[in-house]
């Protein structure tokens, strides 16, 4: 145990060396944070490894040795609430189908990553939170006023990702005579939106909302903001996790002291979204 | 609890349809074969042409497309041809981008098929390129006469090779969005991760059963078809 | 290239002619990339802001150099691991044993055969719930994992021809001044058989090179998935990929040369003829 501490610590350190950049700690919450509201057995020691995206501007985003995003100041958040350090995180990529896997093989501790809490993910993770209520949207050209929501696509080009459910959504409960292309990613949706050849790209508002807030995208696109679905985003935790009250308190305690709002604005604000109020800020469900 | 695993195994079956998508795979396979064979021969051609600057182009060509990583190409395809240019090779929206699938593995792999025919070419011995001149054929007679059918039953192996590669590169597709097994497999991945160690053996003992029998046709056909010298 | 045996060299009739279809064929060519290059500028493409992210150093150290020296890494180390593995089974398939002839080549045959996308997902899955890897180099480990068994397959079979290349009195000198036939084998052989097979094993670390890029599905964070990520960011997909297809170029470039010039100089050095196209799939001529 001890000594596998120490190998991560030193691999750590000789990435950290290797890439040649110190990383700048301008982190939002002070890392001096004793362990008062740490519940779980030395949770103040050693290292939080947490899954976040490493591609979705605006929500996880790793830039060189510096990680932004919504999601990602939200886990900082949360981990120093737990009693750890800015310096005790590590980030780990959690793309979309590997989330499950890294919690279930214990490969992170605990997933920021728009991860939707459902029933049939329940059966294999746990979820604290949720933290934010996105649901899915569709992200047009900005002087395109035809599309107002998803019964507008007939006929229409519609994009998202390969293993997605949200467009298949769309051509089954809405219109079913949309053009669905799929891509490895949402950057290329948003491309060949701007090039005019798909009119829409659809996922959920939030993540949309940070495509737009990009700088090279910025007047280029908007979010419809008419969401048509709920999705709850939570904590991934392993089954048998003890960590879940403390999560959620953490969270409370984001949301009354103004935090989560000032997080949200910062990372996504640029786009012009706001979020749906009537769902919005969430109030934590109770761990099971 | 064995007998339960082999019925969720099963019911992947009827949930997902893996056959559709391994059909997939093999018409991108054929198509880009046939295409890929067709620019290749042509590239070789020009390599050994008389003329430097088609010399110079067929070179580059392969240099070009044989040292990008194919998902790039596959990207630019969709992203830059269809995306930006507005190309379309069909009016029908899922057609379109298999075509441009099978356009971007036939751009990959003509420049591998043009290295496998030259590598055949060079099994070819000079006397027969000389007994050529000698008749008064001029180049394109006799590479069309002499060397390339010669160079092709020389190099049937190498060919049969790129062909695999081919075979396992149509998963790539994936990135212009064509619905293929590779595509699928991370969505039965996604959805039933309980039988996660199932779906791949699935997959990759239908691509061995794709793959060893084109292997061992072309190693039995280049040995019936070489050239006894 | 004048005295190739395939044409007469031109007279100077068919150099005019040339010239002028050099000209017309260039002037064609240039017409295209102009016609392109419009298009493209049209859609916006060409714009300073989407390139400018290139000339300054933050793509540089932040994205494209990390995911390069990740890519070299991989591919690094893969190259020794698959060499040894493709060493091993190579003798394998020449052994006397019918039984290790037999066993070695099913092995290099399932191995040639399967997607190496399927051996890194399977690997990543599977190594991760034995619990034998630190999982920060998890990623990693199955990235070399899946490179090392299909390449050192394909070694495995260039080696196995390359020794059937030899001339036959190669080996029977070897019996003749006493070495035994592993000896033989092992000392006289195989390594004429890797340097016979120096051009092809070139062409095969080119492949190991570009397949690195098929880490990013189990998050390893290759040059490929740098640039995707750069681009998501910046909102510039299509340049950053064409940079990093730059980049790919020149390295596959510069080691194809490199190693075309090796071949070259240690050409001598064996009674093989080298071969630049990796052996065919199943039993070759000289198995029996």
């Amino acid at each position: 145990m001890r000594t596998g501490r120490v190998v991560t610590a030193l691999a750590a350190a000789a990435m950290l060396s290797l890439s040649g950049c110190s990383s700048s700690d301008d982190d939002d919450a002070d890392s001096g944070s004793t362990g008062g509201a740490s519940e779980s057995s030395g949770g103040a020691q050693g290292t939080v490894r947490i899954g976040i995206k490493f591609d979705q501007p605006g929500l996880g985003f790793k830039d060189g040795d510096e990680y932004t995003g919504f999601d990602v100041d939200v886990a900082r958040y949360v981990a120093n609430e737990l009693g750890y350090g800015e310096d005790q995180i590590e980030f780990v990529q959690s793309p979309s189908a590997q989330r499950e896997n890294l919690l279930e093989t214990g490969q992170v501790d605990m997933i920021f990553a728009t991860y939707s809490i459902t029933d049939k993910r329940k059966e294999v993770v746990s979820f604290g939170g949720p933290y934010f209520v996105a649901g899915q949207d569709l992200l047009v050209a900005a002087d395109d006023d035809s599309i107002k929501g998803p019964e507008d696509l007939e006929g229409k080009n519609l994009c998202s990702v390969t293993g997605s459910t949200s467009a298949q959504r769309i051509k089954d409960e809405y219109a079913t005579g949309t053009n669905l292309l799929e891509q490895p990613g949402y950057a290329e949706c948003v491309t060949a939106l701007t090039a005019g050849s798909v009119d829409a790209v659809t996922t959920d508002d939030i993540i949309l909302a940070g495509l737009a807030a990009v700088p090279a995208n910025k007047g280029k696109v908007k979010v419809v903001g008419n969401p048509f679905s709920e999705e709850n985003y939570g904590v991934g935790l392993p089954k048998d996790s003890d960590k879940c009250e403390a999560i959620n308190t953490a969270i409370k305690k984001m949301i009354e002291d103004g935090t989560w709002d000032e997080l949200l604005a910062d990372n996504v604000g640029a786009s012009g979204y706001k979020a749906n109020t009537d769902l919005n800020p969430p109030k934590p469900a109770a761990c099971s | 609890m064995d007998d339960g695993y082999l019925q969720q195994y099963v019911s992947l079956f009827e949930e997902f349809d893996v056959i559709g998508a391994f059909w997939v795979n093999i018409q991108l396979t054929v198509y880009a074969g046939i295409l890929g064979l067709v620019l290749g021969t042509v590239l070789a051609t020009m390599r050994i042409s008389p003329v430097p600057s088609l010399r110079w182009a067929g070179s580059a060509y392969v240099t070009v497309f044989r040292n990008t990583p194919l998902t790039i190409i596959m990207v630019f395809c969709v992203l830059g041809l269809w995306g930006q240019l507005g190309w379309t090779l069909s009016p029908d929206f899922t057609t379109n981008f298999f075509r441009f699938a099978v356009v971007a593995l036939t751009v990959y792999h003509a420049a591998f098929f043009c290295e496998a025919l030259r590598s055949g070419v060079n099994t070819v011995p000079i006397g027969q390129a000389e007994a050529a001149r000698a008749i008064g054929l001029s180049f394109l007679p006799a590479a069309r006469l002499v060397i390339l059918p010669q160079a092709f039953r020389g190099s049937v192996a190498p060919l049969g090779n790129v062909l695999i590669a081919l075979i396992k590169n149509s998963t790539v597709a994936a990135a212009a969005g064509v619905a293929e097994a590779a595509g699928l497999m991370k969505t039965m991945i996604e959805f039933r991760p309980d039988v996660i160690l199932a779906i791949f053996l699935t997959f990759a003992f239908g691509f061995v059963v794709l793959v060893v029998p084109v292997g061992m046709a072309t190693t039995a056909l280049s040995r019936r078809l070489a050239v006894v010298r | 290239m004048t005295d190739s045996p395939l044409f007469d060299t031109p007279g100077p009739r068919a150099r005019r002619r040339m010239l002028w279809m050099n000209i017309v064929g260039a002037l064609v060519v240039a017409g295209i990339g102009f016609l392109v290059l419009r298009a493209f500028a049209a859609k916006g493409q060409l714009d300073a802001d989407l390139w400018n992210p290139f000339v300054g150093s933050r793509a540089w150290e932040n994205f494209l150099l990390p995911g390069l020296k990740d890519t070299l890494k991989a591919a690094g180390i893969s190259i020794v691991t698959a060499s040894i593995f493709g060493i091993v089974f190579g003798i394998g398939r020449l052994s006397r044993s019918s039984l290790v002839r037999r066993v070695s080549g099913a092995i290099v045959e399932f191995f040639r055969a399967v997607p190496v996308l399927l051996m890194m997902i399977f690997f990543y899955l599977g190594i991760a719930r034995l619990h034998v890897v630190e999982p920060a180099d998890l990623p990693l480990v199955a990235v070399v994992l899946g490179l090392t068994f299909y390449n050192g397959s394909v070694f495995a079979e260039l080696i196995r021809s390359g020794v059937h290349s030899l001339p036959r009195g190669q080996r029977e000198a070897a019996l003749a001044v006493g070495l035994r036939p592993t000896q033989s084998l092992r000392l006289i052989e195989v390594p004429q058989a890797l340097i016979a097979m120096l051009p092809a094993i070139a062409s095969q670390l080119v492949v190991i090179l570009k397949d690195t890029a098929l880490g990013s599905i189990i998050t390893y964070p290759d040059l490929l998935d740098a640039a995707r990520r750069l681009g998501s960011g910046d909102g510039n997909i299509l340049q950053a990929l064409m940079i990093a297809a730059g980049m790919f170029i020149v390295i596959n470039y510069a080691l194809t040369r490199l190693a075309g010039r090796l071949a070259r100089r240690v050409g001598g050095r064996t009674a093989g003829r080298p071969r630049a196209e990796a052996p065919g799939l199943a039993v070759g001529p000289g198995a029996t």
